[in-house]
């Protein structure tokens, strides 16, 4: 099977994001693998050592998701497709947007199956492969766990709430959004790293259609307010933790 | 007719009670827009309970009936409801952000040339338009964001953006409508919902808590957590990246795609608290979150926030428990 990885390169979750009111701070930020495109990726590479074919990374944004790209590449992707795109079209707050940008390498390069996560760790719309399947006039599934390939078809398995799930059969070519976990992740070797350097990213400049705003706005960022008075205990791990139990046993009583 | 349309969801095991908060959340965009909200119903048994949701204060309940209506697939629910607000002209068509609104929802806009606006938190009214509200970042951030776009709008609501819809006191009419809805166009074939083997633990009937996520950092380091809990006679529980690496079973999952628990102490070690943990246990009565990062969005649902090394602070807890 040829498929087609989608994957977004996102802020670092461990850092902290800071905004002017408007849009992010990006140059304190680092950038990493948007973790369940990740786990889309290992879905990918893991049917194609099963029964042949070819994975292509591909992302939308600026110059640095190529690094994102490289790294799909040295964890064992057979090549890239890197559409540009900068500023707002770049931010992923219209998840359109993103899936206009994809489309153009997907109505390229036909494969059988597009993967990508099923939401994105920074802007959480969980809507870009959806989209995705929608303007191509595409099936879709979505929080999908596992894949089995078929004549024509595939049969995937879905999680629903509360510990729920489903198979659910569908004709290729089709858009699967991968939940997180459908296995375990792997690490690039140094083999691989090494190959990567040779492998080919492409780089296609979108047609200026693809670009324009899918209708949501973004108007303004603000820092979260507070739900709860929230008691912050200070002082030195020994004293945080005898505060704690103190209220836990006399204010809170719980213990 | 200028109206609100809520989209509640139904599954044969009774309403998603999410519906009732998406219903709240549609109502009271009416209020602000001096719009009325109906509310469509479809699925299995959609007919026997538009009753019951008619009870809950719409000006009318629609329920779309049709046999290739009674398993869910995305392909039926987006040629029904397409059907149904090309009709209406909905101002807005509400959603409750659950896992089958992110199936069907995001096609469904797209049909209309729209985008949804996914996962809101809230709205508030800004020069006679809504703004919505929506957490980037895991929680770091909330973007308002306006629709560019005309009417029909498409908008899904958080788990507990809104309190849930209760009866009202005047019940709304029921119309009953079948969607020419051609089958052959229903490319997923589903079958029947399961579950895997019985859940071993409950969490749900715990009484106390002690939570793990990422900040662990190491599966080695679940001792700690365990010697935290055996101190606190409390059980074991995880966010997802835990379960996903396979360090504790899936049944020890806290949150959306796990379990949903409300025990008296609930005490969160290196969880940063990303939304889908947070619907899970939120209802707990004291939430006590113990994470390096102040900014942490777990610290906003906490009760007693504890900030520093949670590999030097639990061992501290344990002593001071013991003490």
């Amino acid at each position: 099977m040829k498929i087609l990885v989608a994957l977004k390169q996102v802020p670092a979750r461990d850092l902290p994001v800071e905004s002017s009111g408007a849009w992010i701070d990006e140059s304190a930020l680092q950038y990493e693998m948007n973790e369940p495109d990740a786990y889309a990726l290992e879905a990918a590479l893991q049917m194609k050592e099963a029964s042949g074919g070819e994975v292509i990374a591909l992302s939308a944004g600026p110059a640095r998701v190529q690094t994102a790209l490289r790294e799909a590449l040295a964890k064992g992707a057979d090549r890239a497709i890197h559409i540009q795109a900068e500023g707002e079209a770049a931010r992923g707050t219209d998840p359109s947007i993103n899936a206009r940008l994809l489309e153009v390498a997907v109505r390229e390069e036909q494969p059988h199956l597009v993967l990508t996560g099923l939401q994105s760790d920074d802007t959480g719309s969980g809507q870009t492969g959806v989209i995705l399947a929608a303007r191509l006039g595409w099936p879709h599934a979505t929080l999908v766990v596992a894949i089995e390939p078929g004549d024509g078809a595939v049969r995937v398995k879905r999680e629903l709430e509360g510990g729920w799930y489903q198979h659910v059969t569908l004709p290729v070519p089709a858009v699967l959004t991968i939940q997180s976990g459908i296995s375990r992740l792997r690490y690039a070797t140094l083999m691989g790293i090494k190959r990567a350097k040779t492998k080919e990213i492409r780089v296609v400049e979108p047609p200026a259609e693809a670009l324009a705003g899918g209708g949501l706005c973004l108007a303004g960022l603000a820092e979260p307010r507070r739900q709860k008075q929230t008691q912050f205990l200070e002082g030195r791990p020994a004293e945080q933790a005898a505060q704690l139990v103190e209220k836990l046993r006399f204010e809170a009583r719980v213990l | 007719m200028s109206q609100i349309l809520a989209v509640l969801e139904r599954h044969p095991s009774g309403w998603h009670k999410m519906s009732w908060e998406a219903l709240a959340g549609a109502m009271e965009l009416g209020r602000a827009l001096g719009l009325p909200v109906s509310a469509c119903v479809l699925g299995p048994g959609a007919a026997g309970a538009a009753a019951e949701a008619a009870a809950m204060g719409a000006a009318g309940v629609i329920v779309l009936e049709h046999e290739a209506l009674e398993q869910y697939a995305a392909d039926a629910w987006i040629e029904a409801l397409a059907e149904l607000i090309a009709e209406l002209q909905p101002v807005f068509a509400v959603f409750p952000h659950t896992y089958q609104t992110r199936d069907f929802a995001p096609a469904l806009a797209a049909r209309f040339g729209r985008t949804l606006m996914a996962d809101c938190t809230g709205f508030s009214m800004e020069g006679g338009a809504a703004a919505f509200e929506r957490l980037l970042f895991q929680g770091k951030q909330i973007g308002r964001f306006v629709f560019e776009t005309p009417a029909p709008n498409f908008v899904s609501f958080q788990a507990g953006a809104f309190r849930a819809a209760q009866p009202a006191a005047a019940a709304g009419r029921v119309t009953v409508k079948r969607p020419a809805l051609d089958a052959a166009r229903i490319r997923q074939r589903p079958e029947p919902p399961f579950r895997e083997a019985a859940q071993a633990v409950d969490l749900s009937a715990a009484e106390r808590i002690v939570a793990v996520g990422r900040g662990i950092q190491d599966e080695g380091n679940l001792e700690l957590a365990r010697q935290l809990a055996a101190a606190l006679g409390a059980e074991l529980a995880a966010s997802r990246p835990i379960i996903d690496n396979g360090w504790l079973p899936a049944d020890r999952q806290v949150g959306s795609s796990g379990q949903t628990v409300a025990p008296k102490l609930y005490i969160a070690l290196g969880i940063s608290g990303a939304i889908q943990h947070i619907v899970g246990m939120k209802g707990a009565g004291c939430i006590v979150a113990i994470n390096r990062d102040p900014k942490a969005p777990i610290f906003e649902i906490a009760d007693y926030a504890l900030v520093g090394d949670l590999f030097e602070i639990t061992p501290a807890l344990i002593d001071a428990l013991s003490g």
